[in-house]
């Protein structure tokens, strides 16, 4: 039987500062998205309160700005854990600068995206974390996330007494007055939406071609990949977790 | 009528000349004191100033424009916010006002641009064209550009009085058929002081020249180079509106119920949040309105290109180059309609040619289910 199906390994890809990220963006973006659209065109609720006594649209411009500053304190965070995070969340995942990573691009062009056969079935062309190509292209959204940061900035700037704000005033005058500011900041936000749309879609390709929980692994954290791209053996592996990470629980124990 | 004399006054005494009072000149004075945005501990300095600095000699010249922004400066909120300039202007050089006209009015700037070589501020109203050697606009013969540098040569700063000659305005909207430029697109070595608005607000630039003759300075101006004091703020953080719309209140047309309450134009098209000008406080002949206080929406014109930014009175302007009916919405929706699509497409791509692959996968997937352990 052995021969019938593969054995694979849990690997701890994700950790989870890494995921906590991924939901924060998530839910900021989704947040952001739906208020700024509200801004940008405001449903007319026209009731008979007196203004003094409403003020839901200032709320949700409320919501719009907060949001953003959690958006923006979690994307200094992540570039922080491009740093001090583990193999799969280094910034050399992200750009690729090496022979291998533009050996991977062609690859996952080849077999994933334009479907072709893969003929060669090589285990190392099989991305524990993750591909190249996927990983660059959240390389080029991350810059188009600091240029919607820049312009919102900009945008707030002359409202807002903080440093940081005003700080990016200079964008205004660069790109030639508020007008196309809030210009770029409104088409960005379609881009980020098709974005989510191919993302989500190629995670369920992944998943559903390959299944070794590309989806879920964005909530255990673990990837399950193929037994023979891990050197030690599992009694190798049990030992050694058991003397390092339950030391402390059987002292206890004791 | 031309008295030399004159030309070594003060403001101070060229103001009682013409009859007006000291407690006239006192409330003037306070009054451009508020506008330049000066604590009013400040006012005795710019009294003081306005009654020992001798008057600056303006030049003010008219290229490409419509000439409205000499009417809205003749119709100052103030009348002495407009005698104190004008009378100086009039008596130097500004072809629209001044008495004298053909070779007297060029003779007679000629003379004051000699005079006060280094010493005179010059205003400019309308743009340049350059298109085929500037040929679109001349005056006495000469063009435009040949004008401008002669006199902006003398000149202490230039004060660019209006959208067409801060940013281009109406004749450099596109195609731009004369090649029209702003006068810092010409000049480079001269402080130049925007005042755009089409047209703007008179009591900018008396208070830009009320600022100089009190401190020996031009006043701030932002990284765009117009004045602080008064392009500081946008239109829609100084609009009596705006609790309108924080409270969400909008018109929705102009003939609705909610446009005769005064609801928030936002919905119309209002360029407010996007514009940077003192109507709000300022407004308009002696205060009485502004565009949005008449239930019209802003239209941007103190912003650059604002007449390339249509249509005025809808939320989202054009894409340049996308053609006119094309928003950001419509190619937003496209972008992703077009990626749904594609992922739709791709996924039933995917079963056809990883079929075997898939069939595969499924078969000893069967195979383990069956051998599983009770």
């Amino acid at each position: 039987m052995a021969t019938a199906t593969y054995n694979y390994k849990r690997v701890y890809v994700w950790e989870k500062p890494v995921r906590i990220f991924h939901w924060v963006t998530v839910l900021s973006t989704t947040i952001l998205i739906i208020t700024g659209f509200i801004i940008a065109d405001p449903p007319a609720i026209n009731s008979n309160l007196e203004a003094t006594n409403s003020y839901w649209f200032g709320k949700v411009r409320a919501v719009h700005f907060v949001t953003a500053y959690i958006l923006i304190a979690n994307l200094i965070f992540r570039i922080y854990w491009a740093f001090a995070g583990n193999r799969f969340a280094k910034w050399d995942n992200f750009i690729p600068y090496t022979k291998k990573g533009i050996k991977n691009i062609l690859y996952v062009l080849k077999v994933d995206i334009f479907l072709m056969k893969d003929k060669e079935h090589k285990l190392s062309d099989i991305s524990i974390g993750h591909n190249y190509l996927a990983a660059f292209s959240y390389f080029i959204m991350t810059l188009f996330f600091f240029l919607q940061v820049a312009t919102g900035l900009a945008l707030i700037a002359d409202n807002s007494s903080w440093f940081l704000p005003k700080m990016f005033h200079f964008i205004v005058p660069l790109f030639g007055g508020d007008t196309i500011v809030r210009y770029i900041h409104h088409i960005l936000t379609w881009l980020f939406m098709a974005f989510i749309v191919v993302h989500v879609y190629l995670v369920l390709y992944h998943d559903y071609v390959e299944a070794r929980g590309e989806a879920s692994a964005m909530l255990s954290g673990f990837k399950f990949i193929r037994s023979e791209r891990v050197d030690e053996t599992e009694e190798d592996i049990i030992e050694k977790t058991t003397d390092q990470m339950w030391e402390g629980e059987n002292d206890e124990s004791k | 009528m031309i008295k030399t004399n004159k030309k070594e006054e003060t403001y101070y005494e060229s103001i009682l000349r013409k009859g007006y009072t000291r407690r006239d000149f006192m409330k003037f004075v306070t009054y451009m004191s508020a506008f330049m945005g000066l604590q009013s501990s400040m006012i005795g300095q710019v009294a003081k100033a306005l009654e020992t600095k001798k008057r600056l000699p303006v030049i003010w010249e008219h290229f490409q424009e419509c000439t409205g922004c000499s009417e809205s400066f003749i119709r100052s909120d103030h009348p002495l916010a407009a005698d104190i300039i004008l009378e100086t202007v009039s008596l130097d050089y500004t072809d629209t006002l001044m008495a004298a006209s053909g070779h007297n009015a060029e003779e007679a700037k000629q003379k004051s641009m000699k005079e006060n070589y280094g010493n005179y501020i010059l205003v400019v109203e309308g743009a340049i064209p350059t298109k085929d050697d500037g040929v679109y606009c001349t005056i006495a013969g000469r063009t435009a550009i040949e004008i401008l540098k002669e006199s902006a040569a003398g000149a202490l700063a230039i004060i660019t009085f209006g959208s067409c000659s801060a940013w281009g305005g109406i004749q450099a909207a596109s195609p731009n058929p004369t090649g029209s430029v702003p006068v810092d697109a010409i000049i480079k070595d001269k402080p130049i002081i925007k005042v755009p608005g089409c047209p703007p607000i008179s009591e900018v630039m008396t208070g830009v020249i009320l600022h100089y003759a009190t401190f020996g300075t031009i006043p701030e101006l932002d990284a765009e180079g117009r004045p602080k004091q008064f392009y500081g703020k946008r239109v829609h953080d100084s609009c009596y509106r705006r609790p309108y719309f924080d409270a969400g209140l909008y018109a929705e047309s102009f003939d609705s119920d909610e446009a005769k309450k005064g609801y928030c134009l936002y919905k119309l098209g209002c360029r407010g949040p996007v514009t940077y000008n003192a109507c709000g406080f300022m407004e308009w002949n002696n205060g009485v309105s502004f565009p949005i206080k008449s239930g019209y929406p802003c239209i941007g014109c103190s912003s650059n290109e604002f007449w390339d930014n249509g249509p005025f009175t809808e939320r989202l302007e054009n894409v340049p180059g996308f053609g006119i009916e094309n928003t950001a919405d419509k190619i937003g929706k496209i972008v992703v309609g077009a990626a749904v699509a594609g992922a739709a497409v791709h996924a039933v791509a995917t079963n056809v040619a990883k079929r075997k692959e898939l069939k595969r996968n499924e078969c000893l997937g069967e195979v383990n289910e069956k051998n599983i352990k009770e």
